[in-house]
C-alpha cells in the first residue's frame, strides 16, 4: 500500500546545507496501523510532507497504491499537527469536512451522508454549524480526523496529531483512533515522538534515529487488538516494548550527539 | 442585545454629533460673517436647494451622477485591484517585478493626476472615473497582495493534499484568506473616492455635487454652499455605514476568531 525505498531529504540553502532524512526504507501494508516514532528534531514532519507528496525527495522514492509519488496521491488525506491552522476559519464545521468532497466530485446527497456520517463517528454530530474556533482544540481536532474520514481515503496520514491537547483529551482521541481503524479497516501511519503513544496505537511501530535520519528498528505490537488506556498500560508487555524502543531512542540520540557524528 | 441596551447604545453613537450641532447653532446664531453663515439659515435653504423641483431637484440631478460616478470608478478599482492583487500576490517572480514600480504609483497624491487626465481624457463622465479608479486602485491592489502573500502554510497544505486547486481554491482559500486585508484596502480606498469624486467634478463639469459647491460659491450663494458640504458629510456618513455593515457580514469568522482569542486569553 505505502512503501518507502532508500528515501533521502537535504535541504540546501546559499551557504549550507542540511541532511535531514538520509536512507528510510520501510512499508505499510494495506489496513495496518503503523506509529512512526523519532526523537524530536529527526525529521518526522519533513518525512510525512515527502509521503503526503507535498515534498519532493532529493533521492528515493515513495510509492503509493503501486504509483510513484510526486504530488499528493489522490486515496490519501492527511491530518496535520496544527489542527488550529488547518482547518477553515471561515467555514462551519459541516463545511470544513465537506470541502473536500465538492472537489471529489459527489452529489449534493452523497456529501450530505459522507459529512453526516463522519461527524456522527467523531462524536461531533451536534456541532455542524458551530466554527472551528469556538470549538476546544480536541474537538477542533476531531474535525480534522472527521474531514479526513469522509475523504474515504485508502491510505490516512497523521502528523502528530494529538501533540497540542491535554493528556485526558489525548487518551480519548487516541482510543478513537483504534476504534475508527477497527471499523474502517484504513490503512493508517500515525507519526509521533511519543513512545508511549506508538506503541498504544500501533500494530507496528517504525523506530527513526535521529537526523540524519534512517530507520533504527521496524517492531511489530503484539498486544492484543482490543487496546485500553488502563489495562494495556498495565500490561508487561507493553512495558517491554516501551522500554525497547525507549531504549533504542536514547542510543540514537547518544549517537548523534557524539562529536564524530552518527 | 437587550432594548435598553440597544437605546443606550444608540444614544452614545448620537451623543457627540448632538452636542457638535448644538454647538455650531448657538455660536453661530449671531454670525454677522458673510463666509460663516448662522446654521439656522443653511438649514432653512437646505430642503429648497437639494430637494425641490421634483425630478429636476438637485438629489436627481446632482448627487445620483456623483454616486454613480463614484460606484462605478470604485467598482472598477476593485475588480482590477483583487483580480490583480491575487495574480501578483500569488506569484512571487511578478511580485519581484512589480512592486516597486506599484509603491511608487500609489505614492503618487491622485488629485495630482486630475490635470493629465483631463487633457488626456476629456471633462466628460469618463474621465472622472477614470481619476477615480486611479486613486482606488491601489490601496485594493496593495492590500491584496499581501493578503494573498500572508495564506498559511499548512491550510496551503491541507488545500493541495486533498486536491483543491485552480478557481476552486481561490474561492475556498485564497480570497477568503485575504478578506480582511482586501476589506482594509476598500476602506481606504472609499474614502479616497469620495475625496476624488468631488475633487474631479469641482475641475470640469456640469452637474454633481463637487460642481454644486463650486457654483454656489463662485456666485456667493454662501448659505446653499454650505448644504452641499453638510451633503456631502451626509453622503460620506451613509456610505461608511452601508460599508460597515458589509464588512460586519464578510470578516465574521475574522471578528469571531479575534473575540475567542481574546477571552481564551
Amino acid at each position: 500500500m505505502l512503501e518507502v525505498r532508500g528515501l533521502r531529504k537535504v535541504y540546501t540553502s546559499q551557504d549550507r546545507t542540511v541532511e535531514a532524512l538520509r536512507d528510510i526504507t520501510f512499508s505499510v501494508a494495506a489496513g495496518e496501523l503503523v506509529c512512526l516514532v523519532g526523537p524530536s528534531g529527526c525529521g518526522k514532519t519533513t518525512l510525512l510532507k515527502c509521503l503526503a507528496g507535498l515534498l519532493g525527495p532529493t533521492g528515493g522514492e515513495v510509492r503509493v497504491e503501486g504509483r510513484s509519488v510526486n504530488g499528493p496521491p489522490p486515496g490519501m488525506a492527511v491530518v496535520f499537527q496544527e489542527y488550529g491552522r488547518s482547518l477553515f476559519p471561515w467555514m462551519t464545521v459541516a463545511q470544513n469536512v465537506e470541502l473536500p468532497l465538492r472537489h471529489k466530485g459527489h452529489g449534493r446527497a452523497e456529501r450530505r451522508r459522507l459529512v453526516t456520517g463522519a461527524l456522527a463517528d467523531v462524536g461531533l454530530a451536534h456541532t455542524p454549524d458551530a466554527y472551528p474556533w469556538q470549538l476546544s482544540g480536541g474537538m477542533q481536532q476531531r474535525v480534522a480526523i472527521a474531514r479526513a474520514l469522509a475523504y474515504e481515503p485508502h491510505v490516512m496520514l497523521m502528523d502528530e496529531p494529538f501533540a497540542a491537547v491535554d493528556a485526558q483529551t489525548r487518551a480519548d482521541l487516541e482510543d478513537l483512533i483504534r476504534t475508527l481503524w477497527d471499523r474502517t479497516g484504513v490503512t493508517t501511519l500515525f507519526v509521533t515522538h511519543d513512545i508511549d503513544e506508538a506503541v498504544y496505537l500501533g500494530e507496528r511501530v517504525v523506530v527513526l534515529s535521529s537526523s540524519p535520519t534512517v530507520v533504527q528498528d521496524d517492531l511489530p505490537v503484539d498486544l492484543p487488538r482490543e487496546r485500553d488506556q488502563l489495562d494495556t498500560r498495565a500490561m508487561p508487555r507493553f512495558t517491554e516494548l516501551r522500554s525497547r524502543v525507549y531504549g533504542e531512542i536514547r542510543a540514537a540520540q547518544r549517537a548523534a550527539s557524539r562529536p564524530d557524528g552518527a | 442585545m437587550s432594548v435598553g441596551a440597544r437605546l443606550r447604545r444608540a444614544a452614545e453613537v448620537v451623543a457627540l454629533p448632538a452636542v457638535l450641532l448644538a454647538a455650531w447653532w448657538v455660536t453661530s446664531d449671531g454670525s454677522e460673517s458673510f463666509y460663516f453663515p448662522p446654521l439656522r439659515e443653511v438649514v432653512a435653504v437646505l430642503p429648497d436647494t437639494w430637494f425641490a423641483g421634483g425630478a429636476d431637484a438637485r438629489i436627481v440631478s446632482d448627487v445620483l451622477p456623483s454616486l454613480a460616478r463614484l460606484l462605478t470608478g470604485y467598482g472598477l478599482a476593485a475588480v482590477v485591484g483583487v483580480g490583480a492583487g491575487l495574480l501578483i500576490g500569488s506569484s512571487p517572480v511578478l511580485r519581484a517585478l512589480v512592486e516597486p514600480v506599484l509603491e511608487v504609483f500609489r505614492a503618487v497624491p491622485p488629485p495630482a493626476t486630475v490635470p493629465l487626465l483631463v487633457a488626456v481624457a476629456g471633462i466628460d463622465d469618463l474621465m472622472k472615473v477614470l481619476v477615480i479608479v486611479f486613486g482606488c486602485l491601489w490601496p485594493i491592489l496593495l492590500n491584496t497582495v499581501e493578503g494573498v502573500r500572508a495564506v498559511d502554510p499548512v491550510l496551503a497544505d491541507t488545500c493541495r493534499s486533498y486536491g483543491i486547486r485552480g478557481p476552486g481554491r481561490v474561492r475556498s482559500l485564497v480570497l477568503r484568506s485575504a478578506s480582511p486585508q482586501i476589506m482594509t484596502g476598500l476602506r481606504q480606498a472609499l474614502s479616497v473616492g469620495i475625496i476624488l469624486m468631488v475633487i474631479s467634478e469641482m475641475f470640469a463639469a456640469s452637474n454633481g455635487i463637487g460642481f454644486t459647491v463650486v457654483q454656489f460659491q463662485r456666485t456667493f450663494a454662501v448659505p446653499q454652499m454650505w448644504t452641499g458640504i453638510i451633503v456631502l458629510g451626509l453622503l460620506g456618513v451613509t456610505l461608511a455605514w452601508v460599508f460597515r455593515v458589509v464588512e460586519a457580514r464578510v470578516l465574521r469568522w475574522y471578528e469571531g476568531i479575534r473575540s475567542a482569542h481574546r477571552s481564551g486569553g
